[in-house]
């Protein structure tokens, strides 16, 4: 059997004095993509955020293994060297750094951790033009200091381009579609759709169905106050936007 | 925000330490007697009439000039130190200090081996060449020394005569006052006078090293000219000074300073710099300052007393003033403008990193006299440790000063909450044709900040480089090109083991 890219087994996470992860299980074989599916506050950015190491959770119990490594045991940025890529629902501003500064030190700093050499500047310039082609980037907005005065459309589309750059194994998508008119929802699912590979796995969140007409997925979870309560196919999306969540609650306990 | 003055007895720990690390500098190992010994290559400890006459026969000096010196230091005699700065040292022993050619407190280092590894770490970091490293960092090993003594001054050399092809005059200020006493005369303490304020005073009568810099009418400096030769030739003083008089017409950019840190035995420095500009001249001031901050625990930094004016004195001349400080365990500098001429325009870019247990008090003055005078001012203060950052900035429009304009943009960046950063900004105008804008901000690095980055495989020292590059970005690029990537490289450094 193939090693899963990505392995939750019995995850229990807190924050203060409040369980919010309790006891997710999950395994994300290569190349497949996984929609989970849940109501605001059910902890599905809780999830994004422990998977990438986020400082502020205790974890309580459980495993996490990426490519068959132990995820809990590294540090924010040796999971990003290793492969793991969140593009953040809410994508944060750094000022007076043009995206294309941050894309390159990025680049770089996980190609040293991997012990690969520096990318050399015009190779650089040609990879960030062909991803920035595809979700219209063009070099004014990498001008720009990162997501900041980016429009909500602008920054969904920096966190795919720095996807494009990085090419993670394991991708989390948290909310990427929030924010977004049609247009913009196209021009995104289409830069991830083709990062689509038989290598590359993703997890992606959401609470609406409409994103996964345009990512499809090979997967689909329920999720439910702090853990998944249901799986199946992509059909198990267009029942939950048909009946709602209320169906799905408490069904796991 | 937690602020200096809130961690009184660790910071008079930290003075205490600072206060004898000075003592056993040099009370222990030298018991020199007081007579006046000018074969003796050092002055007698502490200051009196004779320290000055001593340093000025030293310096084979004209008697005019001695004369000035002595009358400055009668002057000094009834000034007291100023407390203004919000900075906290203990008091500075000036009868226990040599100021010629101090003794040192331990024998120089004979090879690299015998070096602060921290210090080697850094030159490591910066890229400086093996041969600049030893001489940076004091070791004696006089073949190796001499050598690379004899290839700055060949450079130096080279370097003058392409110079006085076309009239400028670039030479130590000792120099200048053997050889060009009409210039000096007429232009030395005419920006900065004799009783301006006490380090300025006491620098006037004591004063060992510095440059001098002349450049003729309507003379456009060819290269950009640099102390950092001269400062490898020989260890700069601790009371230095430079003159620089751009005549009508004429540019000259120069620079001050170098990014790798200097160990010197000399802790308290007061230099005095005057720029001169006349009309339609213009004279770009860059420093790099990088001097030894103090181990990490504060013991044993520079203390920085520096006073820096530029006079525009021309109709239309320009004095732009650029400075990253990171060195020192305290600076109190204030590079100002005397915007005199009409038309004239002054600028102050300055980045000031404080780390560790340094105090930073700088800024800048701005005073407007000309009519259609101008004036910018772009300052960034980084904290962090358990440093302390004042921006003190004075804007002034004197009554004939028509449509006088300033711009201040004053930013600040908290690395971490035990440092304290400050902004403290005069504004005085007594015209009412006179605008006057300021702006100032406060941030702080954010841990979403640090965990994106992180995210992105940054780790932590990097991702505070990337964010405070970004940060200071305004201002780097008005630093000569040669020298931005190593401030880069010098800032990244500064802040190193801020976080976590
Ligand atoms: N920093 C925090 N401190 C306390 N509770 C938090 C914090 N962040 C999130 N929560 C709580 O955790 C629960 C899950 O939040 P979240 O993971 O953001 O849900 P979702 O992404 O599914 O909307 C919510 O009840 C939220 O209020
Ligand atoms: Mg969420």
């Amino acid at each position: 059997m193939t090693t899963p890219i990505l392995e939750i087994r019995n995850l229990h996470a807190r924050i203060e004095d409040r369980e919010i992860l309790k006891g997710v299980n999950l395994i994300i074989p290569p190349g497949e993509v996984h929609a989970v599916m849940g109501r605001n506050g059910s902890g599905k950015s809780t999830l994004s955020y422990v998977l990438a190491g986020k400082e502020d959770y205790e974890i309580t119990d459980g495993e996490v293994l990426l490519d068959g490594e132990n995820l809990l045991d590294m540090e924010p940025h040796e999971r990003a060297a290793a492969g793991l890529f969140l593009a953040f629902q809410y994508p944060i501003e750094i000022p007076g750094v043009a995206t294309m500064t941050f894309l390159k030190a990025a680049i770089n700093s996980q190609r040293k951790a991997r012990g690969e050499g520096e990318l050399s500047t015009p190779d650089f310039m040609r990879a960030v033009k062909t991803a920035g082609t595809e979700l219209n980037i063009d070099t004014d907005m990498l001008k720009r200091p990162l997501n900041v005065g980016f429009s909500g459309g602008e920054k969904k589309r920096a966190e795919v381009l720095q996807m494009a750059l990085l090419q993670p194994k394991m991708c989390i998508l948290d909310e990427t579609d929030s924010g977004l008119d049609i247009d913009a929802l196209q021009v995104v699912s289409k830069g991830v759709n083709a990062l689509r590979n038989g290598n590359r796995s993703m997890l992606v969140i959401t609470h609406y169905q409409r994103l996964l007409n345009h990512i499809v997925p090979d997967v689909v979870h329920v999720f439910s106050d702090g853990r998944i309560v249901e799986s199946g196919d992509k059909d198990l999306a267009l029942q939950l936007e048909a009946k709602g969540y209320a169906d799905f609650d408490g069904a796991a306990a | 925000m937690a602020d200096y003055d809130d961690i009184p007895t660790l910071k008079e720990n930290i003075d205490r330490a600072t206060v004898d690390s000075v003592r056993s500098l040099d009370v222990d190992k030298y018991k020199y007697g007081f007579e006046t010994d000018i074969e003796s290559d050092m002055a007698p400890k502490g200051l009196s009439e004779d320290t000055v006459r001593f340093i000025s026969a030293k310096k084979n000096e004209p008697q005019w000039m001695l004369d000035w010196r002595l009358e400055a230091y009668a002057r000094w005699l009834t000034m007291t130190e100023p407390n203004w700065a919000k900075v906290h040292y203990p008091k500075i022993d000036l009868q226990d200090m040599y100021f010629y050619a101090a003794p040192k407190s331990t024998p120089a280092p004979t090879s690299l081996d015998e070096v602060d590894p921290e210090l080697l770490k850094m030159y490591d970091k910066l890229g400086i060449p093996l041969k600049e490293r030893e001489i940076l960092a004091g070791v004696e090993r006089p073949k190796v020394a001499v050598d690379a003594v004899m290839d700055s001054v060949s450079v130096v050399t080279t370097f003058r005569e392409e110079l006085s092809k076309v009239g400028i005059i670039f030479c130590s200020i000792s120099e200048a006052i053997r050889e060009y006493p009409e210039l000096v005369q007429k232009y030395l303490a005419s920006v900065v006078p004799v009783s301006d304020n006490y380090y300025a005073t006491l620098n006037c009568a004591v004063f060992t090293d510095g440059s001098f810099v002349y450049i003729p009418k309507g003379v456009r400096c060819p290269m950009e000219l640099s102390t950092y030769f001269r400062i490898n030739e020989k260890k700069t003083g601790q009371f230095e000074r430079t003159l620089i008089i751009a005549e009508a017409d004429s540019y000259v950019s120069y620079l001050e300073g170098c990014t790798a840190p200097m160990r010197d035995e000399n802790q308290l420095h007061a230099a005095v710099v005057e720029l001169v500009a006349l009309e339609n001249a213009e004279i770009k001031y860059s420093t790099v300052q990088n001097w030894y901050p103090g181990d990490k625990d504060g013991k044993g930094g520079i203390y920085n007393f520096v006073t820096k004016r530029g006079d525009c004195r021309g109709d239309n001349s320009k004095i732009s003033w650029t400075q990253v400080e990171t060195g020192s365990a305290i600076t109190w500098k204030y590079p100002s403008c005397i915007l005199r001429g009409d038309g004239s325009r002054g600028e102050f870019y300055s980045i000031a990193i404080s780390n560790g247990y340094q105090q930073v008090d700088s800024g800048t003055k701005m005073i407007h006299l000309g009519k259609n005078t101008s004036s910018r001012i772009i300052a960034k203060g980084i904290a962090a440790g358990f440093s302390d950052n004042t921006y003190r900035g004075q804007v002034s429009a004197h009554a004939k000063a028509k449509n006088a304009r300033n711009f201040t943009q004053c930013d600040s960046l908290l690395i971490g909450d035990k440092c304290g950063a400050h902004t403290v900004p005069y504004i005085e105008s007594r015209n009412g044709t006179a605008v006057f804008e300021h702006e100032a901000t406060t941030s702080k690095i954010s841990d979403d900040q640090m965990f994106y980055c992180a995210q992105r495989g940054l780790d932590e020292e990097e991702a505070v480089a990337l964010i405070v590059n970004g940060f200071v970005r305004d201002v780097l690029q008005h630093l000569p090109m040669e020298f931005m990537v190593e401030t880069q490289k010098l800032i990244s450094i500064s802040l190193e083991g801020s976080v976590g």
